[in-house]
């Protein structure tokens, strides 16, 4: 078994048992994290480069802690958005990844399909840390991993995404991936952060945060980006935090303990309570330890996959 | 494929309780002793030696499981990517005598493996090969301590261990598996 490209481009597409094989892996990686000695050498030799063309900070580090564990040596780069075009830039990056001898590249960029453009024109395995409003696979394998570690599997699993669903590649990733896996996903968000063709992603839309609670096991809150304020779709954060901020009022009505989870990093009080996300219910710091681990999944699946060339084969 | 039984049930079981008893006498006891099989079937082998060894000496030995995938040298251009699967060896390895498991030894590839495997673990004090089957054919310096049976072998043939916990019976078999892979 092993995936059918060899590239993490998006989630959507992706069969079950890919999946099941990316959050499997990832869960015996776990234990290499809790070892004394953290580094595994399965990528020894290889060269790693993190293109970040869209700030980010722990997106960042838990990929090159993920390289670094694994034994591959990395190169990372990070620049703000440049006014030189888009398209161009990323040409002249392709051919110095191939000019540097880089086997695999992780990018993030701030126009939806970067990385799929990369991984027609490179040799490298390209992997998609987050690419415009598209997607974030890892983001999404992560959360899915988190919430089939705390309730053992994802079948019938009922998650609502809360928050700016419009903008938000999290939920993208989150609803293809969990969907795929058998969960039942629904979002809540302001009607104006909704996008039009919601319905079509066979998920469930709910415009009250109220209604949703009582009805799921777990709430993916999303980060509010305060940038996008003066977009004019968006209510003010007061307004914002009455309606869909998650606290311990609105979610003691759940019948059932609910699993709140966060991308991060958190806007405490805004979308968030801050008790809610330190308390029992919380599983945001799990999802960041897990984030290494499915992205040594990722880049161990991908980086050690054979080619072409046979081998001979010996065990024992 | 024809394939012979070399070992059955009983001759395994015999076979298992000696090497157990010579783990014993060799380190004069079972003071400091842990043993730990390599996935899948040295983990089985692993459990029933150290069940013995406990048996006899009166004092539990723990046990640990060892994947090997991410130390393998033969990683990168397999067409197919063996599935990773979790160590699992919660005892702390530091200053302990360790008896290495496995069910057929061979080119040694493996055991190089576990032995890089362990050491990232931690510094135990020394470290002991016990195998069910030594089937020769060596590619690297390596020996075992502890040796079920050894069977001379072709490279064209293969050894099959066979184990209750796994297989539904207890038995190895020498087969003559032209070109076929020995084990993955």
């Amino acid at each position: 078994m092993k995936l059918a490209s060899r590239h993490l481009l998006q989630l959507e597409g992706m069969s079950k048992e890919e999946l099941t094989l990316i959050l499997d892996t990832a869960r015996s990686f776990r234990e290499v994290l809790e070892r004394p000695i953290k580094k595994v050498p399965p990528l020894q030799g290889k060269t790693i480069a993190n293109m970040f063309f869209e700030s980010s900070t722990r997106t960042r580090l838990s990929f090159e802690l993920a390289e670094r564990r694994l034994s591959a040596d990395v190169v990372s780069f990070t620049t703000a958005g440049s006014s030189v075009s888009k398209g161009e830039t990323l040409k002249d990056t392709a051919r110095n990844i191939e000019a540097m001898k880089i086997d695999m590249v992780v990018i993030r960029h701030a126009s939806a399909g970067a990385p799929h453009f990369l991984s027609r024109v490179v040799e490298a395995n390209i992997i998609n840390a987050g690419d415009g409003q598209h997607e974030h696979p890892t983001q999404g394998l992560l959360d899915m991993h988190t919430l089939r570690e705390k309730h053992g599997t994802l079948e019938g699993l009922r998650v609502c995404i809360v928050g700016d669903i419009l903008h938000s590649r999290v939920a993208r990733s989150n609803i293809h991936g969990l969907k795929t896996m058998g969960a039942e996903v629904s979002v809540c968000g302001p009607r104006p952060l909704m996008p039009r063709e919601i319905e079509r992603w066979g998920v469930k839309v709910y415009y009250r945060l109220e209604e949703v609670i009582p009805q799921v096991d777990a709430l993916n809150v999303l980060r509010i980006q305060l940038e996008r304020q003066k977009s004019g779709l968006f209510p003010s954060l007061r307004e914002y935090h009455r309606y869909f901020g998650v606290t311990r009022d609105k979610t003691e009505k759940a019948e059932r303990s609910l699993t709140i989870m966060h991308p991060g990093p958190i806007n405490r009080d805004v979308e968030l309570s801050a008790d809610l996300a330190d308390s029992e219910h919380s599983v945001i710091l799990e999802q960041v330890t897990n984030g290494v681990a499915v992205r040594m999944a990722i880049l161990y699946l991908l980086g050690t996959t054979g080619s072409a060339a046979t081998s001979p084969e010996k065990g024992a | 494929m024809s394939a012979n039984r070399l070992i059955d049930a009983a001759g395994m079981r015999r076979t298992v309780t000696r090497l157990a008893h010579e783990v014993i006498e060799s380190n004069r006891g079972a003071e400091q002793l842990a043993v730990i099989g390599i996935r899948t079937r040295g983990e089985f082998l692993a459990r029933r030696v150290a069940k013995l060894v406990e048996e006899i000496e009166g004092q539990p030995i723990p046990v640990g499981i060892l994947d090997i995938t991410l130390y393998r040298d033969d990683l990168r251009g397999r067409l197919d990517q063996p599935l990773l699967q979790s160590t699992d060896i919660i005892f702390d390895v530091t200053g302990k005598t360790l008896i290495l498991v496995d069910d057929v030894l061979y080119t040694g590839r493996t055991i190089r493996s576990a032995l890089n495997a362990i050491m990232d673990l931690g510094r135990p004090r020394s470290i002991q090969l016990l195998v069910l089957v030594d089937r020769g054919h060596r590619e690297l310096p390596i020996k075992a301590d502890y040796v079920g049976k050894s069977i001379p072998t072709s490279l064209a043939q293969e050894v099959q261990v066979r184990m209750v916990e796994l297989d539904g019976e207890d038995a190895v078999y020498l087969s003559d598996a032209a070109g076929k892979e020995a084990r993955s």
